[in-house]
Formats: structure tokens, C-alpha cells, sequence
């Protein structure tokens, strides 16, 4: 047989390359199985970082969305005001990408807070409740509401619905827990390393101009 | 026999090295080494694969086209060969590091269109490397490729920074600098 097969020069051709895909196709079909993955382990360790308020802000339905949109669209990854320049830097350094400044158009970093409600003016509209991401505000129809401050992730989604703006959003006090240095702000950390650096070029031409 | 294949290393990494001196992989030599990081993860992921493609080529000609007397095949076996390592490097590094798989990005299967690999395993048949040779011989074009991509890559963080006159800026400069290393790996010539 495989003289038969090695005299003839088409019918070897032939047997060699339906061997050799053959072969390699077999290999890689019990790749695929034998080294499935489940779903997509980026996206929950970039779920993970995000800081779980549910709010939107950064334009897609919630968190996980958002981290699939990171992972498998390219978001950028300065969306999100409420993880903040530290959420930021955590992508950043989860996906190997520069830092960058947190888009302005999705909202601010601004401290922590939670929302209450100002229980004597509620009508109980039950609006709140129902734009409440995480369920963090009690109450029933025509019943006055509250919030579950262990449950509020402070993301003002409950502040624009409220027809009598009953509700405030209040800053976390500041403990020994959650007190943190401030860093300094991008441009005054901004030194010239390089003496080739356009900055202090310009600065040497004024001199020059002077 | 050490000093046989030490020769074999020293000659696939600095003295013909396989970007500078015999010009193959040159797309992501010139696409990849903007940035540190990429470069070192496009050099392990090619390590990886030339040293595997080189060995798989080899046992490819050898047991099955050699045999048959189907050497004019090879080209295409080895492009087979390759695209096969690739896709199973793929999935392997995708189940065993997500991150990593990340960060290689499209650049691993790029490497499937890179010549050097090709280059290698046609070279090794010229050659008439036998299987362990043909593997030095894969791992020694791919630490080469390394060495330069990250020497390179280093340089050109350098270049991004650096007062460059504004025709020069970019891709042209990056061309410059290749061209000067080449002239200094020509150095190495005669070295084995």
C-alpha cells in the first residue's frame, strides 16, 4: 500500500496533505475542547474593580456591561466617577494600558456619599425605588421611604426623579477607616526629566526672545 | 557536540541574526516596538512558537514529505505546520493566562505571516539540520528576534521623548535607528 501510494507522485502529494491536515485538524478539535474556556475571565476581573454602584454614568447598562465593553470593544477605561482615579489606575495596571484622566463627560470623582431622605416631605411616590440600581431604598405606594445606608452606593440615580426633591445627598463623614492623603493634583506633578522636553524648550526661546 | 550547538545559538542570534542581518520579520520588528511591554510579550509568544514551529517543521519533512519524495511541498506543509502551532499556542495561552492572552492581543496569531518563522524552517531543511539542531537552530533565531525587538523597543521609548528635527519624527526616525543597528550586528560577522 504505501509503496503503491510512494511510486505514484499525485496520489503521495494527495495522501500527504490529507494526512497532515487531517492530523493537525484532529489536534486542534481536542484543543478546543480540552482547553474551553468559560466565558470570558477578563471581564470578571475587570468587574471586580469596578466599583458595583450600577449607576450608568458611564453610558452602558450597568457595571458588567461596561466590563464587557472594556474587554471586548475597547471602551476606554476613564468612564467610571464613581471608581474614580483609583478604579482607573487599577484598570490601568489589570490591563496593561496607560493611566488616563477621568473623563469629565461622564461625571466627576466627588467624595462618597449616600442619600437621605427627607422622610417629613416624602410623598411616597415610590420613583426612587424604582430608579434605585441596588435596592437600597424601602418603602411601599403612598408609604413614606427610606434608605439603607449600608446599601447605598451614592450614585444620585434617586435625586432626579424625586417630584419633591425630599432627597440629599449626603457626604460620608470622614473616620480614621476611610480617611486617605490626597494626592497631588496631574500638573503640579509635572517635571521636566528631559532636557530635549518642548517644555522647557519654549521656556529657553523666551529666554533668547528676552 | 556542546560547543556545536552553542555555535548554532551564537550564530542564529548575533551572527546572522534574523532581523537585522537577514532582514526577515521585519512587520512586527517595525509594528510592535512602541512600546516596551508589547515587545516583551511578542517576543515570549514568538519564542515560543518559532522554537515549536522549527521542531514540528522538521519532524513534518523528515517523517512525511522526505519519504514520499514530496520535497517540493514543503512551503506549504510548513505554512500548514505554523498556522497550527499558532492556533494551539492561541489556546493554550488563552485558557492557562487570560492576561497574557490579552496583552499578546492580535499579535499572536500576526505571528502566523511572520517570515522568520517560515524563513526558519525552510532554512533548517538548507541546512540540513537534524531534529535537535533544527530546535537550537528555532530557539536561537527567536532569542535573536527578542534580543533586537526589545533593544529596539527601548530605544524608540527614547526616540518618543527625544528632540527630533520634524521630518524625522515617527516611523522615519524608527527607520534610521534600524538601519544603524543592522550596520552594528554587521559587527558580529566573522565571529563563528
Amino acid at each position: 500500500m504505501f509503496e503503491f501510494i510512494a511510486q505514484s507522485p499525485l496520489l503521495a502529494a494527495l495522501f500527504a496533505l490529507v494526512s497532515l491536515g487531517a492530523a493537525f485538524g484532529a489536534l486542534l478539535g481536542y484543543a478546543a475542547v480540552r482547553f474551553k474556556t468559560e466565558g470570558n475571565p477578563i471581564v470578571d476581573q475587570i468587574n471586580d474593580i469596578l466599583p458595583q454602584t450600577q449607576c450608568g454614568q458611564c453610558g452602558h447598562p450597568g457595571c458588567r456591561p461596561y466590563a464587557e465593553a472594556i474587554a471586548n470593544e475597547d471602551e476606554a477605561i476613564n468612564k467610571c466617577p464613581p471608581g474614580g482615579e483609583a478604579g482607573i489606575q487599577a484598570l490601568a495596571d489589570l490591563l496593561d494600558v496607560e493611566a488616563i484622566p477621568l473623563d469629565a463627560e461622564h461625571g466627576e470623582e466627588d467624595v462618597t456619599s449616600v442619600a437621605y431622605i427627607r422622610e417629613a416631605e416624602c410623598i411616597g411616590c415610590t420613583k426612587c425605588i424604582q430608579a434605585c440600581p441596588v435596592d437600597a431604598i424601602l418603602g411601599a405606594a403612598k408609604q413614606m421611604h427610606t434608605v439603607i445606608v449600608s446599601e447605598c452606593t451614592g450614585c444620585d440615580l434617586c435625586v432626579e426623579p424625586c417630584p419633591v426633591d425630599c432627597i440629599d445627598m449626603i457626604p460620608e463623614a470622614q473616620t480614621l477607616q476611610n480617611w486617605s492623603w490626597h494626592l497631588p493634583d496631574p500638573v503640579s506633578r509635572e517635571v521636566d526629566i528631559i532636557a530635549t522636553d518642548p517644555a522647557s524648550n519654549n521656556s529657553r526661546n523666551e529666554d533668547q526672545a528676552a | 557536540m556542546l560547543a556545536d550547538y552553542s555555535i548554532l545559538l551564537i550564530g542564529a542570534i548575533l551572527v546572522n541574526n534574523f532581523v537585522l542581518v537577514q532582514f526577515l520579520g521585519l512587520c512586527p520588528f517595525m509594528g510592535v516596538s512602541n512600546k516596551l511591554e508589547t515587545a516583551m510579550g511578542m517576543s515570549m509568544a514568538t519564542t515560543f512558537v518559532l522554537t515549536l514551529a522549527s521542531a514540528c517543521s522538521n519532524l513534518t519533512y523528515n517523517y512525511l514529505l522526505q519519504p514520499l519524495g514530496l520535497g517540493y511541498l514543503k512551503t506549504i506543509s510548513f505554512i500548514l505546520v505554523i498556522a497550527v502551532v499558532v492556533q494551539f499556542t492561541e489556546m493554550v495561552v488563552r485558557k492557562s493566562s487570560p492576561l497574557l492572552h490579552r496583552v499578546l492581543g492580535v499579535y499572536l496569531p500576526l505571528i502566523t505571516t511572520n517570515c522568520a518563522v517560515l524563513g526558519v524552517a525552510l532554512l533548517n531543511i538548507n541546512k540540513e539540520h537534524n531534529f535537535m539542531q533544527s530546535l537550537f537552530y528555532g530557539f536561537g533565531a527567536a532569542v535573536g528576534f527578542s534580543l533586537v525587538l526589545v533593544l529596539f523597543a527601548a530605544m524608540r521609548e527614547r526616540l518618543a521623548v527625544a528632540d527630533v528635527p520634524i521630518p524625522f519624527k515617527g516611523a522615519a526616525i524608527g527607520m534610521v535607528t534600524a538601519g544603524l543597528m543592522s550596520l552594528a550586528f554587521m559587527g558580529f560577522a566573522g565571529l563563528v
